[in-house]
């Protein structure tokens, strides 16, 4: 397909290769953060890191929106199909994430005692609002999540519902904002003080920018003397934005640098912005799976469009959970552990029976290594 | 889960409302919704999300992205 294909070349990937190893200067190390989980899914599934040289190591960031979401959360969106009775419309990749008490939505789904969730996988938002349309005697609810790319459908929906008078349709709002999280990765004491994360740059997101634009990330290149390149998803652009990367670190250059400029502007998309400002403001605290309470790290409806606010509708209480005790995921969305480091990682924990989020969503980090990665280790 | 794909618009103003296109994804048809990105034209390539086109891709910039891909190459293979 066009504007894939031609970013998949395994010839030029190889030649990208030996530019980033004629670049890289001996002696010194590079370690890149890839925020987003399309980045980490792109380097496991076409092998990238086998690619680099060995004193270039990539930090998985915690860009995955199915990893960061806490198990309280997930009890929320549970305790709506179980004890309201509603319609429970999420997507795909939720549903086999771990809640309270053994959970998913997907066992809550198949029943639990004498109760059986109606939970239904959507594709879009759209989808979700022609579920309330044609069930009006019952209650419909879209769970939320995701980072800024996924958000302005969420506020189009929520538009929609209310132009069409829809009112059996609200949504329960996780929607979480990226420059949030990067600004607490880059305050946290493993990066600050103690080092023991060493952050040269960041690979900035794909789609995220495409809506959010180059602007918000000259912040931390200038606050805080990291080079930022925005990347595609494909192979090639990630390879390349490795190469500017190093490329910068070398010059001592600390830059806004943006790859995927067939998709991303500085401003963004102007029409999205508006329409999520328009429905959503930010919220005072949210808590991220890995990085915990993070303030105003996330978004929640404004007032104008209560009606459509699930947490008012049903009086819903946030309760945070801790995550299972053997689980890493929180450390590994900190770039503080890999994957591989975790005890629970391949044995108890598997795509198949996922304990921790990040074993969940194919962008996870644990889920992308035990799909690609998992048999280099063994030999 | 921000995975989007792109696609070629074929028809504008198709479908439930005026804000609406059929684009080709590797040869299949799919309504879209243009609710979230202003002016698209047919032969215009989209990113698709979730059923939203976000972002009008540029073929120029594109073009530029692989020049500068076979630029590095002979960089690095030292290819004059």
């Amino acid at each position: 397909m066009k504007y894939i294909d031609e970013f998949r070349d395994g010839e030029v990937a190889k030649n990208l290769a030996a530019s980033i190893r004629a670049t890289v200067e001996p002696g010194r190390n590079y370690s890149f953060m890839e925020f987003c989980g399309g980045h980490t899914h792109a380097i496991s599934r076409y092998g990238l890191s086998d690619l680099l040289p060995a004193t270039v190591r990539m930090v998985h960031g915690p860009g995955c929106p199915v990893c960061v979401l806490p198990i309280g959360r997930v009890d929320m969106a549970i305790d709506l199909a179980l004890n309201h009775g509603v319609i429970l419309c999420t997507y795909g990749d939720t549903l086999r994430v771990p809640a309270s008490g053994g959970l998913s939505l997907m066992k809550a789904k198949a029943g639990v005692g004498n109760k059986c969730g109606d939970i239904r996988m959507v594709y879009s938002t759209i989808d979700a609002l022609q579920i309330a349309r044609d069930n009006p005697a019952r209650e419909v609810v879209f769970f939320a999540i995701g980072f800024e790319t996924t958000t302005p459908p969420t506020a189009v929906a929520i538009q929609q519902a209310e132009a069409e008078g829809l009112a059996n349709f609200s949504v329960l709002c996780c929607h979480v904002l990226t420059p949030s999280a990067i600004s607490n990765i880059l305050e946290s004491p493993e990066v600050r003080q103690w080092g023991t994360v060493p952050l040269d740059g960041f690979i900035g997101p794909a789609h995220v920018s495409t809506v959010i634009g180059s602007r918000p990330y000259e912040f931390f290149a200038e606050e805080y003397r990291k080079p930022v390149v925005i990347a595609g998803f494909e192979p090639l652009d990630v390879m390349q934005a490795i190469l500017m990367l190093v490329r910068q670190v070398n010059e001592g250059r600390a830059e806004v640098e943006n790859e995927f400029s067939r998709a991303v502007s500085r401003d963004g998309n102007l029409k999205a912005q508006d329409r999520v400002a328009e429905v959503f403001e930010l919220r005072r605290e949210f808590e991220w799976r890995g990085l915990s309470v993070v303030p105003y790290s996330a978004l929640k409806i404004r007032k104008k469009y209560a009606a459509f606010d699930a947490e008012r509708r049903f009086a819903l209480e946030y309760r945070s959970v801790p995550d299972h005790k053997g689980c890493e995921c929180g450390a590994i969305l900190r770039g503080v552990k890999r994957p591989q480091d975790c005890k629970l990682f391949g044995t108890v924990c598997s795509p198949e029976n996922p304990i921790g989020s990040c074993m969940v969503s194919s962008e996870g980090a644990c889920a992308a290594h035990y799909s690609y990665g998992r048999y280099k280790d063994m030999n | 889960m921000c995975l989007a794909i792109p696609v070629k618009v074929i028809e504008v103003g198709a479908g439930p409302g005026d804000d609406w296109a059929i684009v080709d994804l590797g040869g299949v048809k799919k309504e879209i919704s243009l609710a979230l990105l202003a002016d698209v034209q047919v032969g215009d390539y989209v990113i698709l999300h979730v059923g939203y086109a976000l972002s009008r891709l540029d073929p120029e910039e594109a073009e530029k992205t692989l020049a500068l891909f076979a630029e590095l190459n002979s960089v690095g293979t030292g290819a004059p």
